[in-house]
């Protein structure tokens, strides 16, 4: 029930702004207070989640709702999580709020923060949903739900070049869906259920070989421009390059897990032999975007485009960890979703407020010298940044490394020096990391201002930006100085996906 | 015992977050001192327990579940880690106490301090782990640590890119002994240091083979041997204390550590050790060679400790374990010495360049004693402590050379996990040759340790020559530095100490660097003519307090056999020594106020420029990744997001003749309508 209380609080206060605004929350103030204020009870509501889970239980879906929704196609409104989507929930909420409180001092350009507001919370819904959803098709429908909001906070409120932007999200996602819908429905119909904890149980017991194959590269592929996995990335720089702060945030942040998220829940369990056989490849093109991502990082102009390709590398290895199909390989995806989820996050709210104060994302007009005109906000960064390139003791750390070590030893049927392959390329992509991240500290943090009158223009932190900053830094470091946080949630869980006991 | 170990661990880390969490509002130079104080007397404490009772203790505080192999949370304590963790927290405790009167006007000396004390944190983390991703999560810590040290100045951007080079090449050596961990621990089944060394003799050759190798990449990154060495020199840029931690005490140090500690790896591997020898004799002659040039005294510090370093590595690769680990504490000593001592000089002359010091020792007697010891423990002048800790190497590889690169294995607990196994030495089967037969958790195992003679001459005789370079290069820097007239700058001289007047490009960073520093230093006052004025107290003692075990470690190698001077190889010691100091000394005395470097002639430029290794990499690593990187951004756009963008307009294309028949014309619809009339008319009349 928690959860349906979970999503029916940002789904009600939606619909609730559809009153007229002469009726209900008339100015902007009351109504940022409200976003804050809905976005809280909905975290609070995931934080007594987390208290009501038996964590010594977590590889079992708990906190179920399981209601008939349509008797006759045998859909079931079923809700749950386990050890696997706890994190994710407890993420997204938190996210959601960050971003609302943001918001509340920094409203994107473009005004109408009603329906901003409104957008925001019936995209939390949808997060929420699929993050929780136990029925493949009610998945598929929160999956989809998440995209016409997202597609219009990028076209109303975005850059210069939002509308190409925004309809290249839209179109290139709804083509994924559809080869994601085609797949899971082939191995769902041939299994016989839709119930995912079923499937999950099920092994891929009783469908075909080629079935399970071809169910499992749709899915992939599906999942795959979500992730996003490399050559289906093209759509992603443009979106976060465009959307203002808070949809960068919620993109890189929780948007991008859902593909993941679902390759684990979804393809993995449902098709394992089709994973077996496609798993190679999924490597590959997990290592090629680490390598890829990190490159075009290298060379790019701007800070958006520079952190939007960052997750194309960092996603690589959340990539790479579910090839390997190891209990390792998946703990590594799950840490490095939530990992991402925090750094990246704050590496968008971090850069949202330079462009404030700048006044544009492009680096050689930024100029340097940030660490003396604004020693906070370049002090942030550098911490975001160096958490990013996966330093031990912070939280980016552990997936990266437990990726590689999944990739050293990877499940059985799979090619053993293919993936040490894998991992050493993957390896080198971990310091091209590096080098790009560190050559944006120093390009717009050291040297000198380009400009002593910039000096006066720049303002400190405001404290909805600290808010904003805080938690995610505080939980980058819980989660990177003891990873068992973390790894104690999740090890469970995907040892029962590889058919342990959990 | 471990829970003393773990609070020399944590408390300087706690310092580290308190410093950095509470700004000015705390007594910043407390925060800064009193836990690594604490933690050095701690680290004394379990050092004593160890010397008492030895044999190692472990403790672990938790099991970290990944899917695969747990990380174990624990620390390991026995001889080794007992002496370098007092050893780092000594040099820390001088650095941190130095530090403050030498930044007390730095603003920044709140994120400063904190990231020393991080830094040392780090290292005693090293030191002391008992898990190798443990042990992982510290060498790296301290990768970044450097990072944001060295860039302390990051004003100039030359400072900035010095910082960013040392991070990226050791990282990129670190990416080799993530994998090595990953290698040792698989094939051991577990992550725990214990676990690993216990069960190497059950490891296939090849695995042992990779995972030495893949170790070794760390190693060389990390303790700045070459090809890897190149960050070493420019990290300069750093204040000058912290570039006493870095070469004193943390982060070149950790790379020697950690062979050390997983020996029985590498000792398995000859062929490893070989590759270690050649790396180690190549690092210390061009490090060498290159001291001998270069005009920035901190500079010439810099190379001397890649000289030395391989010193170390030369001792690990010949079995002398004792002997390398007795050199890295002893280097330890002076070269902290050194470079504390150093920053006295640079503080008060407000130069770096060894071209304008001179005639210092009248003004800084304090300084130029304990300078003097510093070097003479450097160059092993007997009875110093260098003396005798490189006496120990060089005997070892001499023993190896002439015995057909057979090396008895000097101290075989080193090599053993302790204390389980049992030593049996059988008869030589070669002449000279001795074969050590040990157990390894039941199961036994022969190994005879051999390196081709060759490498084992090669590795002797570099050694040789590396004292007698050694000798010279200090020599050089000592007199030109405290000897002959004080030939000083002028203001406006020494402000604009270009690197086109004090030799070459290559100064291009250190001398920017020198300069930032000059400018903070001097604050507006002008220096003058060299002054001779001692620093502050607060830096003096620390100075001092490190000149006695840089004078009298040595004494301690004596209670070990292995440790004690041989008489040949110190006796040839002595005399390169002598010959060194001599040869410079000759050329010096003859024009007092000129740079004895000037005999080099056409070589200098190229020992100056260490061989032109940095230009090398330029062409061959960082340009083409540059290149690299700009044909993705670029063919990103054009290539596979041209595709995407292709297709959708493709689409759109093929869709316009679709879109024909209905595109809501009443007067095409009836058109077709007719036309479709007429033609079924036409083909019910033709065929039906």
């Amino acid at each position: 029930m928690i959860f349906l209380l979970m999503m029916a609080i940002p789904a009600c206060a939606a619909l609730a702004l559809l009153v007229p605004k002469a009726r209900f929350l008339p100015d902007d103030a009351s109504l940022g207070r409200f976003g804050i204020l809905v976005s809280g009870a909905t975290l609070l509501v995931g934080l007594s989640a987390l208290t009501a889970f038996d964590f010594s239980r977590a590889s079992r879906a708990q906190l179920a709702v399981d209601r008939v929704w349509e008797p006759s196609l045998d859909l079931r409104f079923h809700l749950g999580v386990d050890g696997i989507s706890l994190p994710l929930v407890v993420l997204t909420a938190l996210l959601t709020f960050l971003c609302l409180l943001y918001t509340y001092r920094h409203p994107p350009a473009g005004g109408r923060l009603r329906l901003f507001t409104a957008l925001l919370l019936v995209l939390e819904t949808g997060m929420l949903g699929t993050f929780t959803a136990l029925d493949l098709i009610l998945f598929f429908v929160f999956f989809e739900v998440v995209l016409i909001p997202m597609f219009a906070v990028i076209l109303l409120w975005g850059g210069p070049g939002r509308r190409a932007a925004a309809t290249k999200f839209i179109l290139y996602t709804l083509l994924g869906s559809g080869l994601l819908l085609a797949g899971m429905l082939l191995v769902a119909v041939n299994a016989g259920t839709l119930d995912m904890t079923e499937l999950a149980r099920r092994h891929g017991a009783g469908v075909p070989h080629g079935v399970q194959v071809t169910g499992f590269l749709l899915m992939m592929l599906g999942f795959g421009v979500k992730a996003p996995m490399w050559p289906l990335h093209t759509w992603l720089p443009d979106a976060h390059t465009e959307a203002p702060t808070a949809g960068s945030v919620l993109l890189a942040g929780v948007l991008l897990k859902m593909g993941t998220y679902g390759l684990v829940r979804v393809a993995v369990p449902s098709a394992p032999d089709g994973a077996r056989s496609c798993a190679a490849a999924l490597g590959l093109l997990a290592v090629v975007g680490i390598v890829y991502g990190a490159l075009a990082c290298l060379a790019q102009t701007d800070l958006k485009r520079m952190i939007a390709y960052s997750s194309v590398g960092h996603m690589g290895f959340v990539l790479l960890g579910i090839a390997t199909l190891t209990p390792v390989g998946v703990n590594a995806a799950l840490f490095g979703n939530i990992a991402h989820g925090l750094i990246t996050g704050l590496l968008f709210f971090l850069a949202g407020s330079v462009k404030d104060r700048y006044g544009t994302g492009d680096l050689a007009r930024i100029g340097g010298g940030m660490l003396g005109t604004a020693p906070r906000l370049a002090s942030f960064l550098t911490f975001a940044a160096v958490a990013s390139l996966g330093l031990p003791g912070l939280a980016g750390f552990w997936g990266e490394m437990l990726a590689l070590l999944g990739a050293y030893r990877p499940d059985a049927a799979l090619s053993r020096p293919a993936f040490v392959t894998f991992m050493a390329v993957g390896g080198l992509g971990a310091v091209l990391t590096a080098a790009y991240f560190l050559r944006l500290l120093a390009k717009i943090t050291h040297g000198r201002p380009r400009d002593s009158s910039d000096a006066a223009v720049l303002t400190a932190p405001t404290v909805y930006e600290y808010a904003a900053w805080v938690p995610l830094v505080a939980l980058t470091l819980l989660v990177g100085l003891w990873p068992k946080t973390l790894l104690a949630v999740t090890s469970g869980p995907v040892r029962a996906l590889f058919g342990g006991i959990g | 015992m471990i829970t003393l170990a773990a609070l020399v661990v944590l408390l300087p880390f706690a310092g580290a977050f308190a410093g950095m969490l509470g700004g000015r509002r705390l007594p910043q130079p407390w925060v800064a001192c009193v836990p690594v104080a604490v933690s050095a007397v701690l680290a004394a404490i379990v050092a004593f327990t160890v010397w008492r009772s030895p044999g190692e203790r472990t403790g672990t505080l938790t099991l970290i579940r990944t899917g695969s192999l747990p990380i174990r949370v624990g620390l390991q304590v026995d001889g080794l880690s007992a002496l370098v963790g007092i050893m780092v927290c000594c040099v820390a405790v001088a650095v941190q106490v130095y530090s403050v009167a030498y930044m007390a006007d730095d603003r920044r000396y709140t994120s400063y301090a904190a990231f020393v004390s991080l830094f040392t944190a780090a290292m005693l983390l090293v030191v002391f782990a008992g898990d190798l991703l443990l042990l992982y999560v510290g060498w790296e810590v301290m990768g970044v640590c450097s990072y944001f040290l060295i860039g302390h100045h990051w004003e100039d951007r030359a400072n900035s890119r010095a910082a960013v080079k040392a991070f990226l090449v050791t990282r990129l050596g670190d990416v080799g002994f993530l994998f090595g961990i990953f290698v040792l621990g698989v094939a051991a089944r577990s992550f725990a240091i214990a676990d690993v060394l216990a069960r190497t003799g059950s490891m296939s050759r090849t695995t042992l083979t990779a995972a030495a190798f893949l170790l070794l990449c760390g190693v060389v990154g990390k303790s700045a041997q070459f090809p890897l060495h190149t960050w070493l020199p420019d990290a300069m840029a750093g204040p000058t204390p912290i570039s006493a931690l870095i070469h004193a005490a943390t982060m070149v140090a950790a790379g020697i550590h950690v062979v050390a500690r997983l020996y029985p790896v590498f000792w398995s591997v000859p062929s490893a050790l070989s590759v270690l020898g050649v790396v180690a004799v190549v690092s210390m002659v061009g490090s060498a060679l290159a001291a001998l040039a270069q005009d920035d005294l901190k500079r010439v510090l810099a190379y001397s400790t890649i000289s030395q370093l391989a010193v170390m590595a030369a001792g690990l690769a010949v079995g002398a374990r004792s002997a390398a680990v007795f050199h890295l504490v002893s280097h330890a000593a002076f070269k902290a010495l050194l470079f504390l001592a150093a920053g006295c000089v640079i503080h008060a002359t407000a130069t770096n360049m060894l071209a304008r010091y001179g005639g210092l020792r009248r003004t800084m007697p304090v300084t130029f004693w304990t300078m003097t010891v510093g070097f003479a423990a450097l160059v092993g002048v007997p009875a110093f402590s260098g003396w005798f800790s490189k006496d120990a190497v060089l005997a070892a590889a001499q023993h190896g050379a002439l015995h057909h690169g057979y090396y008895d294995i000097a101290d075989p607990a080193a090599v053993l996990p302790d204390p389980r196994p049992i030593v049996t030495v059988t008869p030589p089967v070669p002449a000279g040759a001795t074969f050590q037969t040990f157990t390894v958790s039941g199961t036994f195992q022969a190994v005879a340790h051999q390196l081709p003679s060759g490498i084992a001459w090669t590795i002797y005789l570099g050694l040789l020559l590396t004292i007698a370079l050694t000798a010279a290069y200090s020599a050089r820097a000592w007199l030109m530095t405290f000897f002959g007239e004080p030939r000083g700058a002028t203001p406006g001289d020494t402000r604009d100490a270009t690197p086109a007047e004090t030799g070459g490009e290559m100064q291009d960073e250190t001398g920017g660097a020198a300069g930032g520093e000059m400018h903070r230093e001097t604050g507006g006052d002008a220096p003058g003519i060299t002054r001779g004025r001692e620093a502050p107290k607060l830096m003096m003692w620390p100075v001092m307090a490190l000149a006695v075990p840089a004078a009298l470690l040595g004494f301690f190698g004596l209670g070990a056999p292995e440790l004690r001077p041989e008489l040949v190889s110190s006796l040839l010691g002595v005399v390169l020594v002598a010959a060194g100091i001599g040869g410079v000394w000759l050329v010096w005395n003859r024009e007092p106020a000129a740079d004895p470097a000037r005999v080099l002639g056409p070589v200098r430029p190229v020992f100056a420029r260490a061989f032109y290794v940095d230009e090398l990499y330029t062409l061959v690593v960082v340009r083409p990744v540059r290149t690299l990187a700009r044909a993705v951004a670029a063919g990103d756009r054009s290539g596979i997001d041209a595709a995407v963008v292709g297709t959708a307009r493709a689409v759109r294309r093929l869709a316009g003749p679709l879109r024909i028949p209905q595109n809501g014309n009443a007067q095409s619809y009836l058109t077709a309508l007719l036309g479709g009339v007429v033609v079924i008319t036409a083909l019910v009349v033709i065929f039906g």
